[in-house]
């Protein structure tokens, strides 16, 4: 129970300074939304790379390495550690700076301007909005999990999950994005602080790594964890295109535009693979030891094994501390709430007429309402869908592979003049049909699924290999679905943005005005 | 785009593909500092790898003119 009340002393902090950050506000709604375009180059890069680390990243990845090895590192981890800076690089700056120019606080209000229509960043608000609810939820069912963990089933799931729902809900209501920042900012020196600390007692108490590491290695059975035999290279490969889902993520690209200058990405951008580095060496190599340590979990049942470690080889107030440091983690889902809350209130209420007329104060206790609205929401769900899905599964499936997907829509936005409204409407309704497809795909074939280690097994026999069963996923000749998707996705784009007319050279200008050119002395 | 932005998209690619290394797929040993399996070992310098391509693309392909439009933006509203 000590580790828990840790926790909890943690969460009246986190508190805190959400509430501070209230006292800090102007009131007005770009601040409240985007803390007035303020953050320095330090908080940007915490907030951005915390944003990131969330209940998926920690328990997922150490859960997911349990069952299938060392390869979950390179699976999602080090392909981030290229292709997410690489999105803050050409991405995020450009609309940080469409942000700055023309007052833009959410991404559907430059794609409605860019493709000259309301209907598509209607549409893609729809879109993009459903599939954050399931990154919200994730984050609910990590922090019930951690919590009842940590307590020892003193506080039970369904407790634990209504806490950190309303925690998170009172920081973000009140901070907004100020507070959202400074809490991110403050949680992920504190995993990085406390993450380092754990790693060397859970080390210090089992006699060393290195003999667990010898003990596995001489194991028959479990051999097979230190090598990449439980992942084929048709999945390692087609993972690399889930990092994608960094482009279209509505928090990411909210979180670019709350820059002060465009040089604070500069830092962002060099440090993130680092960060990345630090937080899921550890959380992978940690599901490593949990399966020496505690063999035979199923799927599902893997996802708190680093809480279990933490029980079971640090003193009950180290626990808490680290525990704390993993709620922090579990808690990034304050940005989704936020970006969601800034979506509704920019995108909907104030685009069709509620701003205009009711006024700004208003638009911002909208943005509050919606907040709550949010938390509710996602907690139900995350009561609906306990012990259903795996952590890990749930946000891939349905979160990361549809944003992915998406990606060729911003790319063509920033970079292509040519692409128009049809090729971006062309592109999301094939994201969403493939979407509504493979969900039909994965519950037809949940009663073929193989168990973890066992080969894949095709879906339709009279079709081969096209679509196989895995554990976890359906796929695709043996491919993550998101490949297609994507490549889908950017195939539609240019098609049907060729095949119809080209954006108004009012728009061309306004989007690709000729470059100024630099003076040089 | 100059030279050496046409020499660091190629270098960016090359690093995309050097994730792809099939041949630590069924090595569980040597292990590295006692501990570290030849797979995780090479993705831990992967990642070493993927921030000094970033720190080489701020360095020479940084989107100065993004500053110089902030820069005039300043400069109108004062």
């Amino acid at each position: 129970m000590i580790p828990a009340i840790v926790v909890f002393i943690y969460l009246a902090v986190v508190l805190y300074v959400g509430l501070f950050a209230f006292r800090k506000s102007t009131g007005s709604k770009e601040d409240f939304f985007l803390a007035s375009r303020s953050l320095g180059p330090w908080v940007f890069l915490l907030t951005v790379f915390g944003t990131n680390m969330t209940a998926f990243a920690i328990l997922g990845s150490s859960g997911l390495a349990y069952q299938r090895g060392i390869g979950v590192y390179g699976l999602m981890a080090s392909s981030s550690g290229l292709i997410i800076p690489l999105t803050i690089f050409l991405i995020g700056t450009r609309l940080w700076a469409l942000g700055k120019k023309h007052g833009y606080m959410t991404q559907v209000q430059y794609f409605r301007d860019r493709w000259e229509c309301d209907g598509i960043g209607t549409l893609i608000f729809a879109v993009t909005a459903l599939m954050m609810i399931p990154y919200v939820v994730i984050g609910m069912m990590g922090g019930g999990h951690t919590l009842e963990s940590l307590s020892e089933g003193f506080v039970p799931y369904w407790l634990g999950g209504a806490i950190v729902a309303i925690v998170v809900m009172l920081y973000v209501f009140f901070g907004g994005m100020r507070g959202v920042a400074w809490v991110n900012a403050l949680q992920t020196v504190l995993f990085l602080l406390f993450g380092a600390i754990a790693f060397y007692l859970i080390s210090r108490n089992l006699g060393g790594y290195d003999k667990i590491i010898a003990e596995i290695a001489a194991d028959p059975k479990q051999e097979a964890l230190l090598n990449r035999s439980r992942i084929s290279p048709q999945e390692f490969f087609s993972y690399s295109f889930i990092p994608l889902s960094a482009m279209m993520f509505p928090h990411m690209a909210i979180m670019c535009l709350t820059a002060e200058k465009v040089t604070s990405f500069k830092r962002t951008v060099v440090w993130y693979p680092i960060c990345i580095l630090l937080i899921w060496l550890p959380s992978v190599f940690l599901g490593i030891v949990a399966a020496h340590q505690f063999p035979g979990l199923k799927l599902g049942e893997s996802d708190d094994v680093i809480l279990r470690l933490l029980s079971d080889n640090t003193d009950v107030i180290v626990a808490g501390v680290l525990g704390a440091a993993i709620m922090a983690c579990v808690m990034a889902t304050d940005s989704q709430i936020m970006a969601l809350s800034t979506m509704f209130s920019q995108d909907v209420f104030a685009h069709y007429g509620g701003a205009k007329k009711y006024g700004e104060t208003v638009q911002v206790w909208m943005g509050r309402a919606f907040v709550i609205v949010i938390a509710i929401v996602s907690y139900i769900l995350a009561l609906a869908l306990e012990g259903q899905k795996s952590i890990f599964d749930l946000a891939i499936r349905f979160g990361f592979s549809g944003f992915a997907a998406l990606a060729p829509v911003m790319l063509a936005a920033l970079f292509w003049r040519r692409s128009n409204k049809w090729g971006a409407l062309a592109a999301v309704l094939w994201v969403v049909l493939c979407m509504a497809a493979l969900w039909w795909l994965q519950v037809y074939s949940n009663d073929l699924a193989p168990k973890p280690g066992q080969a894949p097994v095709a879906i339709f026999a009279a079709l081969g290999d096209l679509f196989l069963r895995t554990p976890m996923n359906v796929t695709i000749y043996g491919y993550m679905p998101v490949m297609f998707m994507c490549l889908g996705s950017a195939f539609w784009m240019v098609l049907v943005s060729l095949l119809t007319p080209a954006p108004t050279s009012a728009t061309l200008d306004k989007f690709f005005p000729a470059k100024p050119k630099l003076q040089t002395s | 785009m100059n030279r050496a932005h046409w020499l660091l998209s190629i270098w960016v690619l090359v690093v995309f593909a050097l994730h792809q290394d099939v041949w630590n797929w069924q090595q569980s040993g040597p292990l590295w500092f006692g501990m570290l399996p030849p797979g995780l070992t090479y993705h831990l310098g992967y990642s070493v790898l993927a921030a000094i391509t970033m720190a080489l693309l701020v360095k020479f392909a940084w989107p100065a003119e993004l500053e110089a439009e902030d820069d005039t933006a300043k400069t109108t509203d004062s």
